[in-house]
């Protein structure tokens, strides 16, 4: 049976938001009609320490987590963690590590990164916008989203060169 | 319609749908959302309970009342409630019942990696395993009938990775469930020596036709493969093996207790090689050994921690685990978080501290290094006790929080004044059960619906335990804390100390972030030593402050002895 399925983890430390990233990708990916798995660790680790979400979507999914060297892509969000979260891109996998300086320049609160971080990953993953939307529109509460959806748009359209 | 649900989110989901009426758990991480999701349905009695066995109980009540109950925990929340488990395996119920544990391979929040699937054997209790958030979802309905049908408490055992992992499950309306009547049977509720003789009988032929069940579960499922390697896996494993070896025959054990014996041994038949594959002990293991069949079974090494997609070509391959170095950040205490302000003091002092289940557990870790022991829930107030006896001249002050005290910290305090024992013990009230997230407890005046309801005196209550000195004290003001620690210590007299000041996760005011003047800063590092997220070194030992992390808490600004950190009134 051939399988397609896409891996993306998500990595950096508590606080950061990683977890209502991978949460907007999950659901997107799920309005796209596919198969999907999210999986996390709460408790002790969102004190601070390093915290990692894996998303895993495709015809037919099992492990809820992504092995060493297969993810597809790597959504980094301190460049502290960098180091330790590499080992899971696969050969010729793609890093948006990169985007963190771009991030950092477009948005005017910490608490956007991950929209931001989502927006850029959106525009490389073949999910439809109105999946994106949806997604956006289950995750956020009404009061937050507008700010949410210019974030997204803006990560989105980022380029790098 | 497919909605995307965490593995507790889908119990809750289940149980709703199955008509359940009443659902307790004390919260517990990984099992904690399962009771918080629960709570969302108006239709179900939720209730944070003051520890395992009470809710245990409460749930079992209910359930012998004649409606569908819930009882919700992780595994060593089990350990509380296992007096309860072990003779309402005797009594069985009248509603279903169905006891929901989470345990914590790897332990990510846990205290130890213990195996709930033995609780089957030991309480001679039926065993559900699901391998993910949709058979979550059918488990625990398909639990509720097993439970009312061969009228006993069924165990759901979850892990981490399936009470925390997410996936879209299909899900459907709920179904109420008539009230089965309530019948006084004192034979069967009554477990004097004379009745539970008659019910051992009972459970020993519930079992028999428990084993018969087994093998006519539709979830203990073969899935035909090339039948040269055959699998016998349970729960999260099995998708570690679907991704390992998509060719190969499977067996998929969805009731882990009791075993189906006659379709382990006709699966083991059709294949060359029979592997299990299992996370923790080796319970499928040790069982299939029994019966004679020859296994490949994973190296004593990866009883340890957890399993995932590599692992499983080594233990087919008959590979030792290969340790993966662990280089995680490590966790530490919020910025502004008021246990910082405790231990802080209490490292000061030299004092040795016994300590507690929750965030102040984080205080062992260096910097801080102020915390010396931590082994379940109310050893912050027996360990002062026991300790006191071994070694009269070692201070010791016990450490625990308001949730934790109520839990398990009431019976020793009560003991220690009993017992003429004297000692300190400081009660870190931060108004939350923190360390999973955030629940109420009967010290907030909350209930899991935040519903305003009776608010637990701590002060009125430790006096009627029979502490000598009850203090109250806002330990924000660290000098004020050391002075009253210091002179507690030095009585001979049994001391409760209620350190009361909000956690952050309730108390988000910001005060201005503290000045600091890098021409004043000696480079000592002493602020650096209270393992402040937003304190950094920079070159040269100078520091720098996050103003997005700082919160003005100002403890850097106490313990700086050179006036560099200023309070910032601004």
């Amino acid at each position: 049976m051939k399988r397609s399925v896409c891996n993306i983890v998500f990595g950096g430390i508590g606080g950061q938001g990683i977890l209502k990233a991978s949460e907007i990708c999950a659901t997107a990916a799920l309005c796209e009609g596919h198969h999907v798995k999210k999986s996390e660790v709460h408790g002790m680790a969102q004190r601070g320490g390093s915290v990692e979400s894996h998303v895993r979507f495709g015809d037919a999914v099992y492990s809820p987590l992504v092995g060493a060297g297969l993810a597809d892509f790597l959504v980094c969000f301190h460049k502290d963690e960098h180091q330790r979260l590499r080992p899971f891109l696969k050969p010729g996998g793609t890093d948006l590590t990169d985007y963190l300086e771009p991030a950092a320049r477009a948005i005017t609160h910490p608490r956007h990164l991950n929209t931001f971080l989502v927006g850029a990953l959106s525009a490389r993953l073949g999910i439809g916008e109105e999946s994106w939307t949806k997604a956006m529109h289950a995750v956020f509460d009404a009061k937050i989203l507008e700010e949410n959806l210019k974030v997204f748009r803006a990560g989105r359209s980022v380029e790098i060169q | 319609m497919r909605v995307l649900l965490s593995g507790n989110e889908a119990v809750a989901r289940g149980a709703w749908e199955a008509g359940v009426a009443v659902a307790c758990a004390y919260p517990g991480t990984p099992s904690t959302e399962i009771l918080e999701n629960v709570a969302l349905y108006p239709e179900i009695d939720a209730q944070w309970s003051v520890n395992e066995k009470v809710a245990y109980e409460v749930a079992l009540g209910a359930a012998m009342g004649g409606r569908r109950s819930l009882f919700a925990c992780k595994h060593v929340g089990l350990n509380v409630a296992m007096d309860p488990l072990m003779t309402s395996s005797y009594t069985g119920i009248s509603g279903g019942f169905v006891v929901v544990v989470c345990d914590d391979p790897q332990m990510h929040s846990s205290q130890n990696e213990q195996d709930t699937r033995w609780v089957g054997i030991f309480g001679k209790l039926p065993v559900l395993e699901p391998a993910g958030p949709g058979e979550a979802r059918e488990f625990v309905k398909e639990a509720f009938a097993i439970s009312e049908e061969y009228d006993t408490p069924v165990l759901l055992r979850m892990t981490t990775r399936v009470s925390h992992t997410k996936e879209d499950v299909e899900i459907s309306e709920r179904v109420e469930v008539e009230p089965r009547p309530f019948v006084r049977d004192v034979a069967k509720y009554v477990m004097i020596p004379k009745n539970a003789r008659g019910r051992h009988v009972v459970v020993e032929a519930r079992m028999a036709r428990l084993q018969a069940l087994a093998e006519r579960m539709p979830c203990n499922r073969v899935e035909e493969g090339c039948g040269k390697l055959g699998f016998v896996t349970a729960g999260v494993s099995y998708n570690y093996v679907k991704e390992a070896y998509p060719e190969a025959s499977v067996l998929k054990l969805g009731m882990a207790y009791p075993f189906c014996d006659e379709k382990i041994a006709e699966f083991a038949g059709t294949v060359e090689q029979v592997v299990v594959v299992e996370e923790l002990d080796p319970f499928i293991e040790d069982h299939l050994k029994a019966l004679g069949i020859a296994v490949t079974a994973k190296d004593a090494s990866f009883r340890i921690g957890e399993l995932g997609t590599a692992f499983v070509r080594d233990i087919v391959e008959g590979k030792k685990k290969h340790a993966t170095p662990v280089t995680a950040r490590k966790p530490l205490f919020c910025a502004g978080c008021p246990h910082r302000f405790a231990f802080v003091v209490l490292k000061k002092m030299r004092v040795y501290v016994a300590g507690d289940i929750g965030c102040y557990a984080l205080a062992s870790l260096p910097p801080l290094s102020s915390l010396h022991t931590c082994i379940c829930m109310g050893t912050g107030v027996t360990l002062v006790e026991g300790l006191g006896l071994a070694m009269r001249d070692e201070r010791v002050v016990g450490v625990l929080g308001d949730s934790t005290f109520v839990h398990s910290g009431i019976t020793g305090l009560i003991n220690a004044a009993y017992n003429k024992a004297k000692g300190v013990v400081v009660i870190l009230d931060n108004s939350i059960t923190a360390m999973t997230g955030g629940q109420q407890n009967p010290t907030t005046g909350l209930t899991i619906r935040n519903e305003p309801t009776k608010k637990l005196d701590l002060e009125k209550l430790c006096q009627s335990c029979g502490a000598d000195n009850v203090d109250v004290i806002d330990h924000s003001d660290i000098a004020a804390f050391e002075k009253l620690v210091t002179e507690r210590l030095a009585e001979d007299a049994l001391s409760v100390i209620i350190a009361r000041s909000p956690c952050k996760m309730i108390d988000r005011r910001r005060r201005p972030v503290p000045a600091y003047e890098q021409e004043l800063c000696k480079q000592c590092g002493l602020c650096l030593q209270i393992d402040c997220p937003a304190l950094t070194a920079i070159d040269d030992g100078f520091i720098a402050i996050d103003g997005n992390v700082c919160v003005g808490c100002n403890l850097c600004t106490d313990v700086c002895r050179f006036g560099a950190l200023k309070k910032n009134e601004a």
